[in-house]
Parts: C-alpha cells; sequence; structure tokens
C-alpha cells in the first residue's frame, strides 16, 4: 500500500491499527508531510486526518521539544531512533509534557522513507516525580485542606476505579473541570484522551455536529468527514460541562448514547459505535430543570448515577488562605518577579471576603494584584478596587463579602435591604457593578471578576436583563 | 487596524510561546500599509504580548498559544486566530479581507 510515498503493506496503514494504540501516533512521509494520524492525535488537535494529510507535520501537532525544526529530520537522516520529552498545546489551548518517540521507516536502501511519531503523555508521571498524587492537600492540581475538599479527595479514587456516569455539580468557578481530568486520570482510561465539550457554548445545530460529528454533504459547509467528540475521546472520558444547557432534542440523543453505545452521525446511515465513559458537568440545579420540563427526568436519572459536588470557596474553611499562597508564588514564577507576600491589612481584607466567583475570581484576584504591585508586600491598593475595605469584612471568611457594607468600590449602594441569601447578595453585587459601570455589561464583569458570559448567565438567573 | 502574524520561516509559528519572528501589518481598507518584520530577542510568550500592546494590535495570527495567554489577549480586546495552519503569503490576504477564522488551513498552491 502506498501513501504519500510510504510503502507499508496494508494492514500497517489500518486506521484501525494506528487507533489501537493508547498514544498519539502519526505517520510522516520522506518529505515530513503527515500522511496520517490516529484517533488520539484528532482528539489532541481537534483535527481529523483527512484535513490535514499532506501538512508538514510538525504545523500540525504544535509541539514544543529541544532543536525542534530538525528533530523529525534528523531521525530520518541518522535512522536512529530518538526519543525526547517535550509538550504539545492542545485543542483546549491546554499545553502538557509529552515524550516523543520518533523512529524512521526502513533500513538501508529503503531509508528515508518517512518516520513514525509515537506521542505519550507524560504529565501524570511528572505529577509522580513531584509527589503530587501523593501530596496531603494537592489532588491532581486541585489544591484544598478543608473538610469538604477532604470529602471530595476521599471520593476521587471511588469514582476514579468505577465506569460510571459521574454528574459533577458546584457553583461557576470552583473546579469542576479539574475534578473531571482528575477522575479521568485516576481511572483505567487515563491513557486515552480526556475531551471536554461546553454543551452552554454552540447552538442546537452545531453542538450536535461536535458531538457526533458529520459527514461530508450533510448540511451547507460539511465539506468533509468530521469525526464528532464522542468518536474522538474513544476509550477515554468525555466531560460534558454545563450540561443543564444541553438542548431538549440532543438530550435524547445523548440518552441513546448512554444506552445503545452506538449512534449516527449527521447525515450518516452508518452506525458509530464509542467506548467512552461520561462524565458532566453543571452549575445549575438539575432537579429543578426537570420541574420546569427543560431537562429530560429519564436522562437525569442516568447522569445521575455517582455525583460529586465541588463546594464553594466560602464554605473551605483554611483553603482561602492555602490558595491565596499557592496562586502568589505561581504568578510571581510566571511573570519572573521576586516572591511577594501579602501585608496583613491585604490578607484581612482577602480571608474576610466571600468570593463569589469563587477559585476562579481568588486566581484573578492574586494575578490582579501581583501584576499590579512593583514591591515586594501586596498592599490593599493593588487588589482590584471592588473588593470591600478593610474596615468592612470584619465579618470574616464566608460572610459573602458585600453583606452588610454600606458602599462599593466608593460609591454609596442604597438598593434596598440588604439580603440575607446568597442569591441575594449576589444579585445586589451585580446590581451595584452595573449602577457604577452605567449598565455597560462588560466593564461590569470585570469589575466583578467574570467573564461576559458569567455575567450575562447570572443577569438570566436573576431575571436583571 | 494592526494585525500580527507570528511567524516562523515562511508559516505561521505553530507556537505562539516559541516564536522569534513577528510580522506586523496595517490593514486599511483591506490592503495592507506598513509592513514590519520583527526579530524577537528570544521565545517568551510574555514579551510578546507586551509587544502586541505596545504595537496596539488589534489582531493576532497564530498557531498554538496557551490559555492563559490567549485569555489575556481577548481581555485586551485583541482578536485572537489561533491554531492557524499555512503560509504567511496565503494567511494573510484572507486575514486583510475579513475571511480568516481561527482553526483554518489554508493551503496554497505549494500545498
Amino acid at each position: 500500500m502506498d501513501r504519500g510515498g510510504i510503502v507499508l503493506p496494508a494492514p500497517f496503514c489500518s486506521p484501525t491499527l494506528l487507533d489501537a494504540f493508547p498514544f498519539g501516533v502519526m505517520l510522516l512521509d520522506g518529505a515530513l508531510r503527515v500522511v496520517a494520524m490516529n484517533r488520539f492525535l484528532e482528539a489532541w488537535t481537534g483535527r481529523s486526518a483527512t484535513e490535514v494529510c499532506g501538512l508538514p507535520g510538525e504545523l500540525v501537532l504544535q509541539h514544543g521539544v529541544a532543536e525542534r525544526q530538525q528533530f523529525f529530520a534528523s531521525v530520518l537522516r541518522d535512522g536512529e531512533p530518538v526519543s525526547r520529552d517535550g509538550d504539545i498545546i492542545d485543542r483546549n489551548r491546554r499545553r502538557f509534557p509529552v515524550r516523543f518517540t520518533v523512529s524512521a521507516l526502513g533500513r538501508g536502501e529503503d531509508a528515508g522513507q518517512g518516520v513514525v511519531v509515537v506521542m505519550e503523555d507524560i504529565s501524570l508521571l511528572q505529577d509522580l516525580d513531584r509527589g503530587g498524587l501523593g501530596g496531603a492537600v494537592s489532588r491532581q492540581g486541585i489544591l484544598g485542606h478543608s473538610p469538604p475538599m477532604l470529602e471530595v479527595f476521599e471520593l476521587l479514587p471511588i469514582l476514579s476505579q468505577t465506569d460510571a456516569t459521574v454528574l459533577v455539580t458546584g457553583e461557576t468557578g470552583t473546579g469542576k473541570d479539574l475534578l473531571a481530568e482528575a477522575i479521568h486520570k485516576g481511572s483505567r482510561r487515563a491513557s486515552h484522551p480526556f475531551v471536554k465539550v461546553n454543551c452552554g457554548a454552540l447552538p442546537e445545530s452545531l453542538l450536535e455536529s461536535e458531538l457526533f460529528g458529520h459527514v461530508r454533504g450533510a448540511f451547507t459547509g460539511a465539506h468533509s468527514d468530521k469525526p464528532g467528540m464522542f468518536q474522538l475521546a474513544q476509550g477515554g472520558t468525555i466531560f460534558l460541562t454545563e450540561i443543564g444547557d444541553l438542548p431538549l432534542p440532543l438530550q435524547v440523543k445523548l440518552l441513546t448514547v448512554l444506552d445503545d453505545r452506538e449512534f449516527f452521525p449527521l447525515g450518516s446511515s452508518r452506525k458509530v459505535k464509542v467506548d467512552v465513559r461520561l462524565i458532566t458537568g453543571t452549575h445549575r440545579d438539575l432537579k429543578q430543570l426537570v420541574r420546569e420540563g427543560r431537562f429530560r427526568e429519564d436522562l437525569y436519572f442516568r447522569l445521575n448515577v455517582l455525583r460529586a459536588h465541588m463546594p464553594p470557596l466560602r464554605e473551605r474553611d483554611g483553603d482561602v488562605r492555602l490558595l491565596l499562597d499557592f496562586f502568589v508564588s505561581h504568578f510571581c514564577a510566571a511573570l519572573g518577579c521576586r516572591e511577594k507576600t501579602f501585608s496583613a491589612k491585604a490578607l484581612a481584607l482577602l480571608l474576610g471576603y466571600g468570593y463569589p466567583g469563587n477559585v476562579r475570581e481568588l486566581r484573578n484576584i492574586v494575578e490582579f494584584a501581583v501584576t499590579l504591585c512593583r514591591a515586594e508586600r501586596i498592599e490593599p491598593e493593588h487588589l482590584p478596587p471592588y473588593l470591600p475595605a478593610a474596615g468592612d469584612v470584619a465579618g470574616g471568611q464566608g460572610d459573602g463579602g458585600s453583606a452588610g457594607r454600606q458602599e462599593s468600590n466608593g460609591v454609596p449602594v442604597s438598593l434596598g435591604p440588604q439580603p440575607q441569601t446568597w442569591s441575594g447578595i449576589e444579585r445586589q453585587r451585580i446590581l451595584e457593578a452595573l449602577l457604577r459601570c452605567d449598565g455597560n455589561r462588560s466593564k461590569a464583569a470585570a469589575v466583578l471578576g467574570w467573564g461576559r458570559s458569567t455575567l450575562w448567565r447570572k443577569m438570566k438567573l436573576y431575571e436583571l436583563e | 487596524m494592526k494585525l500580527l502574524v507570528v511567524v516562523e520561516g515562511r508559516q505561521v509559528a505553530p507556537r505562539f510561546d516559541l516564536a522569534l519572528e513577528a510580522l506586523i501589518v496595517g490593514r486599511f481598507g483591506g490592503s495592507p500599509v506598513d509592513e514590519r518584520d520583527i526579530l524577537l530577542p528570544g521565545p517568551s510568550a510574555d514579551e510578546l504580548c507586551g509587544l502586541i500592546l505596545k504595537e496596539g494590535v488589534g489582531c493576532v495570527i497564530c498557531g498554538g498559544i496557551e490559555e492563559a495567554h490567549y485569555q489575556y489577549l481577548r481581555w485586551k480586546k485583541i482578536e485572537v486566530l489561533d491554531r492557524v495552519i499555512g503560509a504567511v503569503k496565503d494567511v494573510l490576504p484572507l486575514a486583510l479581507a475579513g475571511d480568516l477564522r481561527a482553526g483554518a488551513v489554508v493551503r496554497g498552491r505549494e500545498g
């Protein structure tokens, strides 16, 4: 069989054979252009093998390895296999360490036909080297030593050992994605892809194609076959985040996939079989959605086999300090500046704040402070202006931050009586931010430390539109 | 508006953080004006972000970019067309015409 100049017996070029490897595998011809790649790599790169066929391999891989531009060429020239550690940036813009093993195809007179590149995700090995998996407070990058987090860590190996569907709940910014990935990395599927899809980010028609793929001609613009995320996650785990936003027609299809482990890609008459573990995440109350008729009850029961809850930061006693210290070190190292510490006033302010945006908000606050602070000590003036003044946070951690304070960002607030529930407090914070920014949602989102979509979602939730 | 293409050889650089060269092109009514090739002192995503801000670039075209740098540039209201594969000479006209999309594979005559 001749594929792009490489002459190999047909079985060796079979996609089924390449897909059987629990690693990323790419076959390059004598000009180091892509001849074939397996489904594992399709998941990493987010591109189908047919889409990238004939392109230079290193452009497709987006890899970083010593002497990158000569790496594949040297193996092709010398004929000796080389193994080297580097990294890859995947379709989710995540950089992770990879071990590249490159071997030449053919020897002697047949030398120079091409190379085969095998790529192994070694992030787990590096975590083990750093003691990350055995650490008392860190589990796959999740930090915490508060009782609710210890419960999560106790649950983690149990969730990893089974192959059942898991529903991860928790407020925005609590780390649902991290937990899902930790479950995957601890499972027997760890050497296969972990594919994440945000069900709230795409309109229904695009989401169906994204999840289940399509064949050429299925709709206008479908110029080639495209495997869906379920196919790309073959053997691994698919994490459907914001599952509460999944449109009803797709809920039916998802239910069928969960029951039958097979589905029809868009426009195809051929069923595709998949072996994928499903983890779903949501910040919504799915039971409430079921009651409102916006989520299928049968799917809810199917997804809710195992359940894990990521606690909000205000319920994680002691974790705020741990996270503050971790992120200060992290951002100082990332920005290449000297180690910084918090002054007593800044620390009191940060420990007393409620973090409605949870760990994501805390991370953003620390990044803001580290970037702004030129000295070694971070003072209250280096913190985002929307944080309450130091004197207003005597209530301590978990008081909701804005509850009871008289003004926000220097602007007197008189939006009626202080709310007593968390939703009420959050609603009021949004109103305050919008007032302060003259209704400009982008600015208000920045003031709140959220993305625009989070603000929009919460405005919808609290009917503030 | 200014465009910045992260370059490696004749191609859009596959990695934002490892690039050593950038091409800055002014766009006026779909036509390129004032093309400048900038050689960077070393590979650094942070330095490149600094250059992008300093030059007042409105749109960045690159290959793989880490989420942190992508979000930072988006936060600064800079459009980022990442995961682009293709030769700069083929990619640039599409970008100038506003037809380039993130993730695009642009094949020129040479393939």
